[in-house]
This record gives C-alpha cells, sequence and structure tokens, in this order.
C-alpha cells in the first residue's frame, strides 16, 4: 500500500503531463482503498453474505470496510470524471497538456 | 411535536432540488433560477424550525434509515444525524448566504442551468457537513462539496480558472485521501464510526476497556485526519489551492466558496477535535495540540504578509482568508490544549460565522466595484470613496470589521478568542492574535487608503447601479455590525456545546 501510495504521489509532482498527474492521483487513492481492504481481513473468513437462515458458527470477513471503500471508489471515479472534463478544457484552451508550457502561457498572459 | 424530520429534509432537499433544476432547464430558460429560489426559500423554512427546536433545548437526533435499527453491543450500525447547538449555530451562514448570492450575479453568462444544479448540490454537500454525526458520511459530504465547488470555480469561462479548479481538485483530493486513512486508522482501533461512539471507545468505553489516547493509531489517526481537513480549510502550507481558485472563479462563486467552504472544513476540524477526540485526548497528547496551534500561527502570519504584498483585491482576499482560517483553528487549537481556555472554542466557531458573513460581503463588494469601474487591482481602487461612495463605505465596515474593531462580529470573536488565549497562558499564540489585529490592518488599511485618501483622476463609472448586489452588500454590513452588539447572545447559544465538550 505503502509503495503504490509513494508512486501515485511520486506521479502527481513529478509528471509534467496533467492527464499522468490524475492517473497518479488515481492510484494515491486505490492506495487507500487497499489499505482499508486489508484491516478487512480476518483469518479463515468467509465472504460475509449470510447463507440459510444464519446462525451458524462462521467466521465472515468485516463487511463494513467493504462498504467504504465501495463508496469511496464511486466518489473516485467521479472526481475522475471532472478532472478529466478540465483536462479536456484545458486542453482546448491551452492546446498543451503539459504543466511546464501552460504556466509559461499563463506568465506570458498576466 | 419533535423536529426529527427536519434534519434528513435539510440534506435531501437541495440534492432533489439539484436534479429538478436541470429538468426545469428544459422546459424554459430560466427554470433553474426559479427551481434554486423555491428551494432555498423552502431549506430556510425547514431550518427556521429546527434552529427553534433546537434553540429552545432539544437536542435531536435522527437515525437514517429508521429508528428501529438496533444497538448492538451499545454501538451505532447505521448513519446518525445530529443537531445540537454548534451544528445549528452555521445553518443560517450557509442558508442565508446561499439565498443572498442567488440573485446577485453581476454578469450572468456563467449561470446556465448546470450552475443551478451545482449551486444547490454545493448547498446540500454543506448541510450534510454540517449535520452528520458519522466520520465517514462527513468524508462523503466533504467530497460532495469538494466536487460542486471545483465545478463552480470552473464555471468562469475563463482559461487560467480551470487550471485553478484543476489545481483546486488535486489538493483537496490528496487532502480528502489523507482524511480516509485517518478514519482507516481509527475504525480500526474502535470499531465505529458514529462520532459519539468513537467518543466513548476512545475512553476506555468500548471493546477495550482503558483509555486509547495514547495509541500510536490513534494519534496516527487524528495527524491524519487533521491534515486532510487543513487542507480543506487552507490552513498554511496546504493553502495552495484557494488564492487561484478564489481569484479566477466568478464574482459571485468567489464570495459563496469564500463564505462557506473552508467555513465547513473549519466546522468539519472542531467537531473532531472536540467531538471526537475530546479535549482528554490532547491533554494526554498535547503535542497534537501544539503542532495544530504552531500550524496556525503560522498561517495567521503568513496569510497576512502575502495579503498584504498582493496588487489584485480578490487575491488579496483570499490570502486574508487563510490568516482568519489559521486564527480560528489555533482558536481551537488553544481551546482543545490541556492548558485551558474554553472561551477561545466559543470564540472561533463565532469568528467562523463572522468570517462567512464579511468575506461574502467583501467579495460581493469587490465584484460591484469591478463591474462599475472595472478596478480589480488595489491602484484602481483609488479615489473609489468620491466616485463610489456607497460602494465604498460598504468595502470600509466590512474591512474594518475583519480588522476586528469593535462593534462588530469580528471584535466579538477576536474577543473571544484573545481571552482563550491569554487564559490558557500559551505566550506566543497569544501574542500572535493579539497581533493578528495589527496584521490585518496591513492589508486592509492600505486599500482603505486608496479608496479614501488617493484621489482618482478619471471618473470611469458605468451608468447601472447593480441595486440588488449594493443592497446586500450593505445588508452584510449592517449584519456585522448589529451582530456584533449581540456578543452575549452568541456566547449564551453556544455554551451547552461548550460545557458538554468539557463536562468531566
Amino acid at each position: 500500500m505503502v509503495i503504490v501510495l509513494g508512486i501515485g504521489l511520486y506521479m502527481m509532482i513529478g509528471s509534467p503531463n496533467l492527464v499522468k498527474k490524475v492517473i497518479g492521483l488515481n492510484m494515491f487513492q486505490s492506495a487507500v482503498f487497499l489499505f482499508f481492504i486489508a484491516t478487512a481481513y480476518v483469518t479463515d473468513g468467509h465472504v460475509p453474505v449470510v447463507s440459510g437462515h444464519g446462525g451458524a458458527d462462521i467466521r465472515y470477513a468485516s463487511p463494513l470496510p467493504q462498504v467504504i471503500v465501495l463508496t469511496a471508489i464511486v466518489v473516485g471515479v467521479a472526481v475522475t470524471a471532472v478532472a478529466l472534463a478540465l483536462i479536456i478544457r484545458i486542453y482546448n484552451e491551452y492546446g498543451t497538456l503539459d504543466e511546464a508550457s501552460v504556466q509559461e502561457v499563463q506568465r506570458h498572459d498576466r | 411535536m419533535t423536529a426529527e424530520w427536519t434534519l434528513p429534509l435539510l440534506i435531501v432537499v437541495p440534492l432533489l432540488g439539484a436534479a429538478v433544476a436541470l429538468a426545469a432547464g428544459r422546459i424554459t430558460d430560466n427554470g433553474g433560477y426559479w427551481v434554486a429560489a423555491a428551494v432555498l426559500t423552502a431549506e430556510a423554512v425547514i431550518a427556521g424550525r429546527l434552529i427553534a427546536a433546537v434553540y429552545s433545548g432539544e437536542r435531536i437526533v435522527y437515525q437514517v434509515g429508521g429508528a428501529a435499527l438496533s444497538r448492538p453491543e451499545g454501538l451505532a450500525i447505521g448513519i446518525e444525524l445530529l443537531a445540537d447547538t454548534v451544528s445549528v449555530f452555521l445553518l443560517p451562514l450557509i442558508v442565508g448566504v446561499a439565498g443572498l448570492l442567488l440573485p446577485c450575479a453581476v454578469r450572468a453568462e456563467h449561470r446556465t442551468t448546470a450552475f443551478y444544479s451545482v449551486y444547490l448540490l454545493l448547498t446540500g454537500g454543506l448541510m450534510g457537513v454540517v449535520l452528520t454525526h458519522d466520520i465517514f458520511n462527513l468524508f462523503v459530504f466533504l467530497e460532495i462539496t469538494g466536487l460542486a465547488t471545483y465545478a463552480l470555480v470552473a464555471s468562469g469561462r475563463s482559461k487560467v480558472s480551470a487550471v485553478a479548479a484543476l489545481k483546486y481538485l488535486m489538493i483537496g483530493t490528496v487532502g480528502a485521501s489523507c482524511y480516509l486513512i485517518g478514519v482507516g486508522y481509527l475504525y480500526m482501533v474502535t470499531g465505529t464510526l458514529n462520532m459519539t461512539d468513537l467518543a466513548q471507545v476512545l475512553a476506555g468505553d468500548g471493546f477495550i476497556q482503558h483509555a486509547l489516547y495514547t495509541d500510536p493509531l490513534v494519534v496516527t489517526g487524528f495527524a491524519f485526519m487533521a491534515t486532510g481537513l487543513m487542507v480543506k480549510a487552507a490552513i498554511f502550507p496546504l493553502h495552495t489551492w484557494q488564492p487561484d481558485a478564489y481569484e479566477t472563479a466568478p464574482d459571485d462563486v468567489s464570495a459563496y466558496i469564500a463564505a462557506l467552504v473552508s467555513t465547513a472544513g473549519a466546522y468539519a476540524l472542531a467537531r473532531l477535535m472536540f467531538t471526537v477526540f475530546t479535549p482528554e485526548f490532547f491533554a494526554a497528547t498535547p503535542v497534537a495540540a501544539e503542532i495544530v496551534i504552531g500550524l496556525a500561527a503560522i498561517s495567521i502570519v503568513a496569510g497576512s504578509l502575502l495579503a498584504a504584498m498582493q496588487h489584485r483585491v480578490k487575491r488579496m482576499l483570499a490570502y486574508s482568508s487563510v490568516a482568519q482560517f489559521g486564527m480560528i483553528v489555533a482558536a481551537f487549537g488553544i481551546a482543545a490544549h490541556p492548558a485551558g481556555g474554553s472561551t477561545a472554542l466559543t470564540g472561533g466557531i463565532i469568528h467562523l460565522t463572522g468570517h462567512g458573513v464579511l468575506k461574502a460581503g467583501l467579495f460581493l463588494a469587490a465584484s460591484v466595484i469591478a463591474a462599475r469601474h472595472g478596478a480589480r487591482t488595489i491602484q484602481e481602487y483609488a479615489g473609489m470613496g468620491e466616485r463610489f461612495p456607497i460602494g465604498a463605505a460598504g468595502v470600509a465596515l466590512l474591512g474594518l470589521a475583519l480588522a476586528g474593531m469593535p462593534p462588530s462580529i469580528g471584535f466579538v470573536g477576536k474577543w473571544y478568542i484573545a481571552v482563550g488565549a491569554v487564559s490558557s497562558g500559551l505566550w506566543p499564540v497569544a501574542a500572535v492574535i493579539v497581533l493578528s489585529t495589527v496584521l490585518t490592518l496591513l492589508y486592509i488599511a492600505r486599500l482603505l487608503e486608496q479608496v479614501y485618501v488617493t484621489s482618482a483622476d478619471i471618473d470611469t463609472a458605468d451608468s447601472s447601479g447593480y441595486p440588488v448586489q449594493l443592497a446586500a452588500v450593505l445588508g452584510l454590513a449592517v449584519l456585522a455590525v448589529v451582530l456584533g452588539f449581540a456578543g452575549n447572545v452568541l456566547y449564551d447559544l453556544l455554551a451547552p456545546f461548550v460545557s458538554e465538550v468539557y463536562a468531566p
């Protein structure tokens, strides 16, 4: 999880291309989701779906972190969608996706 | 009849209204505007009912999904919404600013149907942040608020607003992910996400029969959550998104987000520090409070100095927000610190609301002056006192209120914070807070000097009077002064929450 988080963070900072920054952001968020799923692990745990009438002495993996991750994935998808829409608009306005060129144009416009 | 039904409605009505606004926009050209107006009026009525109920002594908890959910082992299963004296304190600000700024557009090109839909989404998200009682639900509503804000910032047709919105998006999402990591740590230790239950389990009332305040997981959880919320509240050095976003957004959007979005972040930080990690946590780990206070104090100084260096008025106001939120978070830190200073908590919350009122007014005034005279830099504000006396009066009143001149709401907030700081004996922070008035005056006085002392050589007014916007600015300025006389009332309104926080 730490490796993925580190790679994501480095991509966001180090990569000049705006789309790669968004990919880095996604990797950062995926690392957080991995962290949550890892906490839900129970040794010899079953999928948390109760079959039959329940009540049997079965260990289930904790379902709440899984629900949290599902919600967070949806939030992440929405954020990525907005980010990509903004990138399309930046491309139409500036004609480039390179962060340094965008900053150069902004400095020139000022 | 209890007012429980108001809680979910306050959140759901704007969210549904956003969808209805999109549909209405297909039917008539201005449908989005009227739907938004209707929804915000309904919100005001429902909020009024809730405020009346809470301030007559009730503390309302609403279980999403029905009250029939049991509580195995004493912990809540579902998501709860809570209306207590402090969450309801912020409701008039949210509903008021949202309703006031709806008719206040100076330029209307960005006001498409989608704009009104996102405007209502933002209102719904803010309501959710203020009313929720579950830390993961808080994350979801913070993200809803954030997404709506990114879209609103980008609604300006200029090139720079898209880049500013993307920058805000990336920094804001990293902050929210940090907050989520913190939630993960807390959940691992306590097994619950409900704020009251978290406080209980952390105190040693749950599965684990001793206090968890020095547990490394808990401390790390706090560190991550606080970092994430400080990104939202724009504390130095996590503030870099704020100047670009406030400056490049359309003028009425700047007023809305400056008044409310970081306010929600700071409110969430207060909830975290006082309801979840009670002052007992900071008594066990005082270094946490000290780091929060330290960063906030640096924010006050850095924000004010950076604001004094700006040429463009909206950018100056954005850095001013950094400084003001530094003061608010410093107040929360002082109140949490074991050295005492509970007055600072009241002061922080009062200043949070006061700052919202003042910044909304200042950004609105800046928008009117920019529209009427084309003045966006401080140089161009020269002689505004003669050219536009009413607008200049509004700017002066609001600016002086921001600096903490009595009688104004800015003074009330600062007074309680300063009393708390001095009574806690944390001398460096108390000095910074007392000096913050001078620091604020650094940039406010610079502006006022241009407005009133420097004379203008040309007069470039356009003929339209912008009566609605001007009335709104003057209304907010008068409100700031009137609230300044209500300091005692505000203190008493918040007293139940403060005594609950510090109850042994």
